[in-house]
């Protein structure tokens, strides 16, 4: 697509049009772009999900709107959401119950609680408690990667939810339906995927600050869309110059869930880093390659997730020699030169797997800090010290 | 039949000279637990094969098909909690990198490796031959075994356990644990002992099972009675032990069970109340029910602070985390595998947030209790993520008071005394206004 075609102002005004779009639907703690997009035809309904995976194609077969729901971040005061939990547990489930308590998912039909951590396992039993009249399902995926024992696991669970949707949608979800979905986010998959090959390449074109809220409206868009904004995004990104720093490229990991606010986001760049890999919202980018359009879908889905997906630390390393082996291809295929782990604080599953990954790391001598967020956290001024200085070491370590 | 554990000698066990009161059982129970700590320090000695896994969902029985000895990570950390060597552990794992915000268990038992792997006794602990990594109903476990491996190269079979998120348990459900069982988990087991599965010899320890969980179940349902013969929460700890850890399914598990049922049919034909460290508790003025685990570094402490008050828990949900027996769950010799599936499907951390609250109301219920306390436990978030809903909810089903308290398992820096101390008495006191309320209407 032509960049100057999105917008009259020319090519600095499609990206920055695109950015504020992006912006405002990051923003909106009222998912008004849901409701819209309900109203938009009688009988539509939306289905929110959590990190870190979902089969959204089942959502999208249905007729319905798959919704990210990834907390309330730096915007949202807390206060009912607290009296659910202690001070050590993480802030994602109490901003998102408080999301549920002021009404603002309302305009959601139901919402799905992936095999995350116990946080969130617990979340959907709460949430079945408290929001009686919604569809809820917590969404189990297998820790065995057979295809005649975990797969056949896995297919019968997303059989369910199948059935479930179905259901819910009035009519049932058809082999053919699920094929249509699964084309549909193969094109997103591929468009993510050019996204963060095109920042890999050059990160000065496409700050993360931006390509993360690129990212982000593909939690509340329709997929289609989705896929048509990241393409006009590359496609504004690349045709305004912008200039090229001395920045030290690097790989974050750890943020898989609970997000880090923008600020910080933004911080880890302003301190002299490119963000050439990350993995905020794995969801896009969970599938590793097409999934197939012939055959029997929920068995493709299944094949996909069990031998073609991404790592995280909710999913079982099976050998020894797989620990670290995904961030380490994405340190190798994004030609980063560091790892920042940035995990919310009490996340049990990514600093868990904390000591393991910084182990692979140190063993492939692979620069590395580490720091703790919490979605709201707004003290910026130590991150941006400790990630500066790492950059400035990095720096110093390849000149030397 | 080759058992790996002794029999228990058939004379009454000598009790050691101690001002701790406790009921025979208990002596035996300890005596049990410090055996397999031996015979783990000289298994390797002896050619055998050490198998660590985790409390629930452990498949002890057809763990002991193999002859290898059985380590409980979980078990060692608390024991170490005990004999406040945690403390240190957790310190040390910390300096190694691990995060203060995770579970102390880990590092506890991390700490206890960076250490030389001395067991809670003293004698060493040998690194396991394999991790059977029994995932239920507790992401901890995955990469607590990842990280042992990560660090030692043990090699792990893992038996993901899915979650009751639906409340039940599918068809698909089971047979995907099933199929793991016999696919995995036995052929693992066979290679790694050495040994071929003999399916009569699991039969076998079922029968033995079945027997210890009859007479387990009893001994918690005793706490129905007026005065409770037990503190059905920190006594409890020791009536679980054997039954949750190395000893399912061997024939001393079956002796022990039988000489505690004994031993407390006889305190309810007396009329007896629970026996506390500091001897009978005599007149039981609050019956409570517990939920979470107890803190070990303070354990003791944390007790007297409910006898000291004649506050009795008459049920816990702790003492069901290695298998709820008391709604009926029975190993099945006739379906060994199938059963080890259903148990492993059935421990209470893999129930969900409603079956949880229905089992504290049925609790309070059965056992008229007067109330619910709430031990949470900074390292637990598959305990405790979530238990003020569980709070708020049991006190407005049942229309009973509940109380909030926090605390750690084996971390001595997240037990405050005088804090639950506080709680404790305010929230017995509020019990007591609303009995007299009660009373006056
Ligand atoms: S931030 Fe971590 S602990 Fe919290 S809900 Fe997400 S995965 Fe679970
Ligand atoms: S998180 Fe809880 S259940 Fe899991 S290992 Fe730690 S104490 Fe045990």
């Amino acid at each position: 697509m032509n960049a100057s075609s999105i917008h009259p102002a020319g090519q600095g005004g499609a990206l920055q049009e695109i950015v504020r779009r992006c912006e405002a639907l990051y923003e909106d703690l009222h998912f008004e772009s849901v409701k819209r997009w309900k109203a938009a035809a009688p009988g539509r309904k939306a289905i929110g999900y959590m990190p870190v995976y979902v089969p959204c194609e089942i959502i999208h077969a249905a007729g319905m709107l798959p919704v990210g729901i990834l907390g309330g971040g730096d915007q949202l005061e807390v206060i009912q959401g607290d009296a659910y939990y202690q001070s050590y547990i993480c802030r994602i489930p109490r901003s998102t119950l408080e999301l549920g308590l002021t009404g603002r998912l309302d305009c959601l039909d139901g919402m799905l609680f992936p095999s995350i951590c116990d946080v969130i396992r617990n979340l959907s039993g709460m949430w079945q408690m408290m929001f009686k009249d919604k569809y809820v399902k917590y969404v189990d995926v297998p820790q065995n990667y057979r295809d005649d024992v975990g797969g056949d696991f896995y297919i019968h669970e997303m059989q369910v939810l199948r059935e479930d949707l179905g259901a819910l949608a009035g009519r049932p979800i058809t082999d053919e339906a699920l094929r249509a979905s699964i084309a549909v986010y193969n094109e997103n998959r591929r468009a993510v995927r050019e996204l963060y090959a095109y920042r890999a390449a050059k990160p000065w074109q496409a700050p993360t600050s931006e390509v993360y809220l690129v990212l982000r409206a593909g939690m509340v868009l329709p997929p289609e869309e989705h896929t048509a904004l990241v393409r006009a995004y590359i496609a504004a990104a690349d045709a305004l110059e912008r200039p090229k720093r001395d920045n030290a490229r690097v790989v974050v990991t750890g943020s898989f869930c609970e997000q880090p606010p923008l600020g910080l986001i933004k911080s880890i760049e302003m301190a002299g880093c490119y963000v050439v890999d990350d993995d905020y919202m794995l969801v896009l980018r969970w599938l590793l390659d097409d999934v197939p359009v012939t055959g029997e879908p929920l068995a493709e889905l299944s094949k996909a997730f069990l031998h073609r997906s991404a790592s995280t630390a909710s999913k079982y390393d099976d050998k020894r020699e797989d620990k670290g082996k995904f961030l380490l291809q994405q340190v190798k295929k994004s030609g980063a030169e560091g790892v920042i782990f940035a995990a919310a604080s009490f996340c049990d599953p990514a600093l868990l797997e904390r000591p393991m990954l910084l182990d692979v790391l140190s063993a492939h001598k692979i620069p590395h800090t580490n720091f703790k967020y919490a979605e709201n956290t707004g003290q910026m001024a130590p991150i941006r010290e400790q990630t500066g200085t790492f950059a400035d070491s990095i720096k110093l370590w390849s000149a030397a | 039949m080759s058992t790996p554990i002794q029999m228990m000698p058939p004379a009454a066990p000598k009790k050691p000279p101690a001002p701790v009161q406790k009921e025979d059982a208990m002596w035996l129970q300890k005596e049990m637990i410090n055996r397999n700590y031996h015979e783990l320090g000289v298994a390797h000695d002896q050619g055998r094969k050490i198998c660590a896994t985790f409390v629930p969902g452990n498949l002890n029985e057809l763990v002991m098909c193999f002859d290898m000895a059985r380590s409980l990570p979980e078990t060692n950390a608390l024991q170490n909690g005990m004999r406040k060597k945690s403390g240190k552990f957790i310190m040390d794992a910390e300096r190694d990198g691990h995060s203060e915000d995770v579970c102390t268990y880990v590092k506890s038992d991390l700490g206890m490796l960076l250490n030389g792997a001395i067991g809670p006794t003293g004698e060493p602990l040998p690194a396991p031959d394999l991790l059977l990594l029994s995932y239920t109903g507790c992401f901890t476990f995955m990469k607590w075994f990842e990280l042992v491996r990560q660090k030692y190269g043990c090699e792990t079979v893992m038996l993901h356990v899915p979650y009751q998120g639906d409340g039940r348990v599918s068809k698909a459900m089971r047979d995907y644990v099933l199929k793991q069982i016999t696919r995995e988990v036995i052929p693992a087991l066979e290679r790694v002992s050495g040994v071929k599965f003999d399916i009569d010899r699991l039969r076998q320890y079922m029968r033995e099972s079945v027997k210890a969980e009859e007479d387990l179940v009893r001994v918690l349902q005793s706490a129905k009675n007026r005065p409770s013969p037990i503190d059905g929460y920190f006594g409890a700890v020791y009536y679980i032990g054997p039954m949750f850890t190395a000893f399912r399914g061997a024939p001393e598990a079956t002796q022990f069970y039988s000489v505690l049922r004994q031993e407390i049919d006889e305190r309810v034909r007396q009329g007896k109340g629970p026996i506390t460290p500091d001897g009978e508790l005599t007149e039981e003025k609050y019956r409570l029910v517990v939920e979470g685990p107890p803190n070990w570094t303070s354990f003791r402490d944390f007790w007297k602070m409910f006898y000291d008050e004649g506050a009795v828990v008459v049920a816990s949900t702790y003492a069901k985390v290695g298998g709820v027996y008391d709604f009926g769950f029975r190993h099945d010799p006739d379906h060994p595998l199938e059963s080890l599936a259903e148990y492993c499907l059935g421990c209470y951390t893999n129930l969900n947030f409603p079956q949880r609250v229905d089992m504290i109301c049925r609790y309070i219920e059965d056992y008229q209790a007067d109330g619910l306390l709430i031990n949470s436990i900074k390292s637990c978030n598959s305990f405790s993520a979530g238990q003020l809903l569980i709070l708020r909810e049991v006190e407005k089903r049942t229309g009973k008071p509940a109380a909030f308290v926090e605390s750690d398992l084996v971390d001595p820096r997240y037990f405050s005394a005088a804090n639950i101390k506080n709680r404790l008495e305010s929230y017995l006191q509020m019990i007591k206004q609303k009995r007299a309320a009660a009373a006056v209407h």
